[in-house]
């Protein structure tokens, strides 16, 4: 890395030509397919639904009688009209935030166990935590409908659990319980990689010291380890909340009718109903809205606040 | 009744016996030195007394009471560490809060006591800096005032000064020995320097594979090893072999190989025919040109082989007709002067009849 850096901070003309070489690839891929979608998006948002889906042209073709063209913030209008849209925004929050709390409130004795476990058993733990990903995202998620599904040996169990308290038998599929845990079990990894990174560069002496000043095994946590892993709680929660967000799959398989997310809607505007300036208009306001809460989190984690080293 | 006993403990590691069998006692006030080269067992002994490792056999005690059951949080001792193990995300004043803060310590009493403890090791404007904008000597200093702001029974430090450049070691060294005279707090210093302990310590144990060699007030374990492995480890020191000709109580006579007859002080339990080395320190040893007149009895004639010049003394390394090397000291008192002999001189070595000590095999 010195190297690099080096390489990188002279101002020489082939050490200007090594940095554009080095950093001009990336830059072009997120121009090409970040800047230029977003702003395509942002176009769409404020045009005419075609007749057919697709977009009405912005000029009147000759002999238009009647119909919409040009520019408008009509979509706009729409969306903070209708309370229905601001629920589902504020469902779609709070699951994504029911989901990143259980994800590491369960990842976070993981990445502990795995980081003060001895080095060499280190790496196969990470690799059992990220060995899901090698089977297919969907037949995952429909294996959970079948665990889920009434005849499964699990619900079973629950209900028979549920029928020695008096309490009359669930079904756990296509309902919020299914769709959370659909959300917790995709992105559990996403939440225990961060961590762990973090906690095992936690250096032991800190924990030694803390113990050796008077404080016991529940005050060493609070004190020391768990305000040092903020910055991996931080990248972790935010590895979960955004994509569960976004995400149309895991409602659509194991959610139920009234379990529609923003994910959902913009992917029906899309494809179903063929209304692309609201699915834009949908999409911008989410955008904006991850953007809002990941300033928030980048203040509260800012370097002031939690020196990581 | 000593403050801190530790009786007959012992450590092993499956095979490795990092411990063995060691009995030391410190009295309460003292600066205690455990001197050793790595892996002599001077850490596994720290950690056993701070609570963080426990002894496979023999006890440690504190005031007279058994600490085996006792966990580190709950020891009335502190520890300074090698790395320091300052909170990186706690300012100086927190860090230094921290053991009252676990105490139960009031809020008020806090404050005044960081505030003090702060002005002790002339840090009080660096409150409210975080640990990674301090210089290591100061990291240094906020982890002595951390370590004794709760005035613990005993202060452990582990190598602390091991990280810091010579000069500022040197400072610190003055800080320490004033630090713990204020305070009257009881130190127990781990370290491998020699010099650190000597300038340190009231009493030093040196610790070789497990087992104390000797322990002794720094100048007696100077001046007085008791036996090769101490010589050898602390200071400078020229080792030749002989055999005791003559034990009277006054003195001992010794026959060196190839050099003749040397006088050395007396030693209890030594008997003629015993055969060890002669042990001489560099500063004792006279170098002087070969043609002057030398009246001490200890007086030979060698060529010098090399020399070191480090400033204010030159050592010269000087060949002995029976091909042993001894080493002899001379101050550049002549300013501008590096040395007094060329290497392939004549000259003649010379060591007072009280000087050296003879070590039984």
């Amino acid at each position: 890395m010195p190297a690099l850096f080096s390489m990188i901070k002279g101002d020489s003309k082939a050490n200007r030509i090594a940095k554009w070489l080095v950093s001009g690839p990336p830059l072009l891929f997120l121009l090409v397919f970040f800047v230029a979608p977003s702003l395509i998006m942002l176009f769409t948002s404020l045009r005419f639904p075609g007749e057919f889906g697709g977009l009405a042209p912005i000029a009147a073709p000759a002999g238009a009688v009647h119909g919409e063209y040009g520019l408008t913030l009509e979509t706009y209008q729409f969306f903070f009209s209708d309370i229905l849209y601001a629920e589902i925004f504020l469902k779609s929050f709070a699951v994504a935030a029911a989901s990143t709390l259980i994800c590491l409130i369960m990842a976070y004795p993981l990445a502990l166990l795995i980081a003060r476990s001895e080095k060499r058993f280190r790496n196969l733990m990470v690799l059992l935590v990220v060995l899901p990903f090698a089977s297919n995202f969907l037949i995952r998620i429909y294996a959970w409908m079948i665990i889920l599904g009434p005849e499964s040996v699990f619900s079973h169990f629950i209900n028979t659990v549920l029928g020695a308290f008096g309490i009359a038998p669930v079904t756990l599929l296509f309902s919020s319980f299914a769709v959370l845990v659909g959300m917790v079990y995709v992105h559990l990894p996403f939440m225990v990689l961060p961590l762990y990174t973090n906690l095992e560069k936690h250096d032991p002496a800190l924990l030694d010291a803390a113990q050796d000043l008077g404080a016991n095994a529940w005050q060493r946590f609070w004190r020391v380890t768990w305000p040092l892993s903020l910055p991996g709680v931080f990248s972790g929660s935010a590895l979960v909340f955004i994509p569960v967000l976004g995400m149309f799959a895991v409602p659509d398989i194991l959610g139920g009718t009234g379990d529609i997310l923003i994910g959902n809607l913009i992917k029906d505007q899309f494809l179903g109903t063929r209304d692309w300036p609201f699915g834009s208009t949908l999409s911008i306001m989410l955008t904006l809205a991850v953007l809002a809460i990941t300033a928030l989190a980048a203040w509260l984690a800012r370097p002031a606040a939690i020196p990581e080293k | 009744m000593a403050l801190l006993e530790i009786r007959n403990v012992t450590r092993r590691f499956g095979d490795f016996t990092a411990v063995d069998n060691v009995s030391i006692s410190i009295e309460a006030g003292e600066f205690f030195t455990l001197l050793g080269p790595s892996g002599c067992g001077k850490t596994t002994l720290l950690r056993m007394i701070a609570g963080f490792d426990l002894p496979d056999a023999g006890q440690i005690l504190l005031d007279g009471k058994d600490m085996v059951g006792t966990p580190p949080e709950k020891r009335p001792l502190h520890t300074v560490f090698q790395s320091y193990a300052l909170f990186p995300h706690m300012t100086v004043a927190d860090n230094i809060a921290f053991p009252l803060k676990m105490a139960g310590t009031t809020p008020a009493e806090i404050s005044s006591r960081v505030r003090e403890a702060l002005d002790d090791v002339r840090l009080a404007n660096f409150g409210n800096r975080f640990p990674q904008e301090l210089s290591g000597g100061q990291k240094q200093r906020v982890a002595f005032a951390r370590g004794l702001v709760n005035r613990p029974r005993l202060l452990l430090l582990d190598e602390p000064l091991g990280a810091l450049d010579a000069k500022l070691r040197e400072e610190m060294q003055i800080e320490l020995i004033n630090l713990q005279k204020e305070r009257g707090v009881t130190f127990v210093f781990i370290t491998h320097a020699q010099n650190e302990a000597l300038a340190l310590s009231h009493r030093i144990a040196v610790m070789n594979q497990g087992k104390v060699e000797q322990l002794d007030e720094p100048s007696r374990i100077y001046g007085f090893p008791r036996n090769r492995f101490v010589a050898d480890f602390i200071g400078k020191i020229s080792l030749m072999n002989a055999q005791v000709l003559e034990a009277a109580p006054s003195h001992l006579k010794l026959s060196v190989a190839g050099l003749g007859e040397v006088t050395a002080p007396s030693k209890e339990n030594v008997k003629v025919g015993d055969t060890g080395v002669l042990a001489i320190r560099p500063e004792q040893v006279r170098i002087s040109h070969h043609a002057e007149e030398v009246e001490l009895k200890n007086h030979f004639i060698g060529k010098v082989q090399g020399f070191l010049y480090v400033g204010d003394v030159t050592t010269y390394l000087v060949e002995l007709p029976n091909g042993a090397r001894i080493e002899a000291l001379l101050p550049n008192s002549a300013p501008g002067r590096a040395k007094f002999f060329e290497a392939g001189d004549p000259v003649a070595v010379s060591w007072r009849h009280d000087a050296g000590t003879f070590l039984n095999d």
